[in-house]
């Protein structure tokens, strides 16, 4: 009864888990950037997973397994780029107070792709963390604080922050493109 | 810029997170603001631009099958099987898995033991794989002369291959299959629109043996070894049934 179990453990966990491995992937791109690493962070995740699997407790697998793969991320910048983890954003370089608001809106919907992936990229990890939860996956607050182990009222300065960084580099591209057309 | 004290408010609100009594208060500020409002704007513009921006990264192809592999008694074999599906598959997939599952957990399993534990849930897993859509057969054949040939060339034993739709078991075709690591002939009958696997292989050891019938995740399993092939046959339905099938395929 008790391989049995084991076994079963296994096919329940494979269809409990594996059809969030593009969610897996996609945070774990862009957390640690190179494809090769995100792709042993998934492995290493879903070993993971399977070992505290006994204790996951139902709820959201998605944003259980998510917060596993964050960690383990994580664990792997600060072996090979632990710089990364202590980048700071100077946010007075990239503001561009010239632009009128309502010329932002603008310039922001009509970004191109790729300046706003660009721009996402270079962004601080914790940042781009956060974005990634949110904008693509549509975690709540209160899940990605779990992933994060962070208080709810971090991850919404954490959003704040980013999102303005973010319009900043996206706004701050587009007004460099625009002056060079001229 | 908006209000410095509403920054947080606004993502907040952009996001639904707030209750319905600070959202209404918010809108109410966002009509006396015209900053607030502007600043909504770009970041509602900002939401759009991040989705459209092809930037979501799906998993590369392989890396599913890498994963199964690292993870204990996997069944890394199904992923080649599965590339081609599409979500409506998997809900499919899910809901079938979910029902075996609940199945599995409902009914009493028996204790099954030694090796044949091992090949009895290789046996479930490849029964749960076939109810997959597409899945089922490679061939699909009520024709016994149309099965048969098919197997040719693609194992290195030949199966007997019967049709019994005479005796309420309409042979519907036949895929090929792995147990243990080496490939085996899948038969698939039908018993009152329920799927019957019989799984079919060459028997190393030339023993003839007993049917024996198991229980095991809500499905019956009757398996025997004859005239050198090993046979396992899996189902929903009942175990007598089964057994009848079990006479008809010679034992």
């Amino acid at each position: 009864m008790a391989e049995e179990l084991g076994n079963n453990e296994t096919a329940r966990f494979e269809q409990a888990m594996l059809p969030h491995l593009d969610a897996a992937y996609n945070l774990a791109r862009w957390l640690v950037r190179a494809p090769q690493d995100a792709e042993d962070v998934v492995q290493e995740a879903y070993l993971r997973a399977f070992r505290f699997w006994r204790g996951y407790q139902g709820g959201d697998a998605r944003a259980w397994l998510l917060a596993i793969v964050r960690n383990t991320s994580y664990s792997l910048l600060e072996k090979k780029r632990p710089a990364e983890l202590a980048e700071e954003f100077d946010e007075t370089v990239h503001r561009n107070e010239t632009e009128r608001p309502s010329q932002e809106a603008e310039m922001i919907f009509s970004a191109e792709s790729r300046s706003v992936r660009e721009a996402l990229e270079r962004l601080p990890v914790r940042f781009r963390e956060a974005l990634v939860l949110r904008e693509f996956e549509g975690l709540s607050y209160k899940q990605i604080a779990q992933a994060m182990d962070v208080p709810i009222g971090t991850v919404m300065s954490s959003l704040a922050r980013a999102r303005a960084q973010l319009r900043d580099l996206i706004v701050g591209a587009r007004a460099a493109e625009v002056r060079r057309a001229v | 810029m908006p209000c410095k004290d509403k920054e947080v408010l606004l993502h907040a609100y952009l996001d639904g997170e707030l209750d319905l009594r600070s959202s209404l208060e918010f809108e109410e500020h966002l009509k006396t603001c015209a900053e607030c409002k502007e600043e909504l704007q770009t970041q509602q513009n900002l939401r759009k631009a991040l989705q459209g921006a092809e930037a979501y990264h799906r998993a590369p192809g392989g890396l599913e099958a890498r994963v199964r592999k690292a993870l204990p008694q996997s069944s890394a074999r199904v992923v080649a099987l599965r590339g081609r599906m599409r979500t409506v598959e998997w809900l499919a997939l899910a809901a079938a898995i979910a029902i075996a599952v609940f199945l599995g957990m409902r009914i009493a399993t028996t204790r099954m033991h030694g090796a044949d534990d091992l090949v009895a849930q290789e046996v479930v897993a490849s029964h749960v794989r076939s109810l997959q859509p597409g899945h089922l057969m490679d061939v699909a054949s009520t024709d016994q002369h149309t099965v048969k040939p098919w197997f040719n060339g693609r194992i290195d034993f030949a199966p007997t291959v019967n049709d019994f739709s005479a005796q309420g078991f309409p042979l519907t075709g036949g895929r090929l299959d792995s147990i243990e690591g080496r490939s085996v002939a899948a038969l698939v009958y039908q018993r009152r629109k329920h799927v019957i696997n019989v799984l079919i292989w060459p028997d190393e050891s030339k023993t003839e043996s007993a049917a024996r019938t198991e229980e095991s995740n809500g499905f019956h399993l009757v398996h025997w070894q004859s005239g050198g092939m090993n046979y396992w046959m899996i189902s929903d339905i009942d175990a007598a049934d089964l057994r009848e099938l079990a006479g008809l395929l010679g034992h």
